[in-house]
């Protein structure tokens, strides 16, 4: 056998493992020190996230394929019907969108009238999402556009129905995205309804938000929507980010507890959206008044 | 070293690439919790097999690797399989001639240990996760262990 040459060789002792072993050990504290402290190894993260590529576009590839053959073997009466469809829909957002020019300008008149600036709409880019953490103690998504299209670390994502998270770490060509279920992500966000203004925190059940800042007596009902305030400045206001499903008061507790469901799918969006903010703080303080 | 162990190279390598494309494959939440650590198998296998070429170095290289695809603090992953490695390593001569439920009983132990040093610097972080989360890796890899190990030495055979 093979093991028992090695055995003769050396028998069995690896030179100086133990000193190589605390040295290791020695070098992944430090590590782990710095990197806790401030961003000073981010270059190192990029670099080896950069040699780790490769392979996240191997496992991604078997996707890729299944969605293409989707693609391609849809029949033609699936597709006809798709196009009725669109084309319905189209009519529909047509007819939304001209009550939106009127209100925008209207919008924007008004804002004129309060010395407010006015709003810009967002500038937005569509990426795919490539591979996604679930581990509870740890939502996130690594996303196929890193610094050289312009993605920046506290960037705000939205899919087709509402938030989805921040970037965390912007990489060159792929970026790491935290979920806005991760336990360690909260959101400013206001009640579409009667504007009430609070905190939403992930719980680490990707189908699951909390509310934790609510009192009891606060004007909050099952069904109310959730979008963001765009306090905080990460998030750009207005997008969409839950609907609350269970509010249950306890007497003897200061706080109500609220839970709501996320407004996008986060398990199942493919491709999101990069909102490239132009709003500034000027705004915030307007809307105060 | 030995010309022979530039055979052992490519297996290994290949194994490690197909262990992190499992580690980093999209799951559903419910079997996500259940996601066998494939590289902390491959660790404890290579440095159980080849100690002279597979031990703390390589392994503490996997970590890091670990903890950049997965956006943990860097260090964390590389530091527990660092232990991984070294507590294989130096017993493999005991632990290698084990017959594989034995074996087994052996793995499970080291990781445990795995899991919690991972444990360990999640709460020095202040990172809090229910303890679901770690007992699943532990119970999969383990009831995974004797037919990864079967696989595994038929590759390490062939090199």
């Amino acid at each position: 056998m093979v093991a028992s040459n090695e055995n003769n060789n050396s028998s069995g002792r690896i030179p100086a493992l133990g000193f190589r072993f605390l040295g290791l050990i020695f070098v992944s504290i430090l590590l782990m020190y710095f990197d806790n402290r401030d961003g000073h190894l981010e270059t190192v993260r990029k670099s080896i996230g950069a040699a780790v590529h490769p392979v996240r576009v191997i496992v991604d590839a078997p996707i890729q394929l299944w969605t293409w053959l989707g693609k391609s073997i849809t029949s033609r009466s699936n597709l006809e019907q798709e196009l009725t469809q669109h084309k319905t829909e189209k009519l529909i957002t047509y007819g939304r969108l001209q009550k939106l020019e009127a209100l925008e300008a209207e919008n924007k008149r008004l804002r004129e009238m309060l010395n407010a600036r006015s709003k810009v709409p967002d500038k937005t880019r569509v990426t795919e999402i490539m591979s996604i953490n679930a581990n509870p103690y740890n939502h996130s998504l690594i996303i196929d556009a890193g610094t050289q299209d312009g993605v920046f670390d506290g960037q705000a994502l939205v899919g087709a129905n509402g938030v989805i998270g921040q970037v965390i770490e912007a990489g060159f060509m792929t970026s790491l995205a935290m979920l806005i279920s991760d336990m360690d992500h909260a959101l400013p966000v206001e009640v579409i309804r009667n504007g009430l203004r609070t905190i939403v925190v992930g719980t680490g059940k990707i189908d699951s938000l909390e509310l934790p800042f609510i009192v009891n007596n606060a004007d909050i009902r099952i069904g109310d929507l959730l979008v963001t305030s765009g306090f905080g400045g990460a998030f750009p206001a207005g997008y969409p980010v839950a609907t609350v499903n269970s509010v249950k008061r306890l007497p003897q507790e200061p706080y109500a507890k609220v839970t709501a469901k996320p407004a996008a799918s986060l398990e199942q969006a493919r491709e999101v959206l990069l909102i490239f903010s132009l709003i500034d703080q000027d705004e915030e303080t307007a809307e105060d008044e | 070293m030995n010309s022979h162990y530039t055979f052992h190279r490519l297996p290994i390598l290949l194994s490690f690439i197909i262990g992190l494309m499992l580690t980093i494959m999209p799951l559903p939440e419910v079997i996500e919790v259940f996601r066998p650590s494939w590289l902390t198998i491959l660790v404890i296998f290579w440095a159980m097999q080849l100690p002279q070429l597979w031990n703390v170095g390589s392994a503490w290289i996997i970590g890091i690797i670990l903890d950049v695809s997965q956006g943990t603090l860097l260090g964390q992953h590389a530091l527990a399989m660092c232990c991984v490695a070294f507590i294989i390593v130096r017993f493999h001569l005991i632990i290698r001639v084990f017959p594989i439920l034995q074996l087994t009983a052996t793995v499970f132990p080291i990781l445990v240990i795995y899991q919690f040093l991972l444990f360990w610097v999640n709460g020095v972080e202040g990172v809090n996760a229910p303890l679901i989360t770690y007992w699943g890796p532990v119970i999969s890899s383990t009831a995974l262990w004797p037919v990864i190990i079967i696989l595994l030495s038929k590759l390490r055979n062939k090199a």
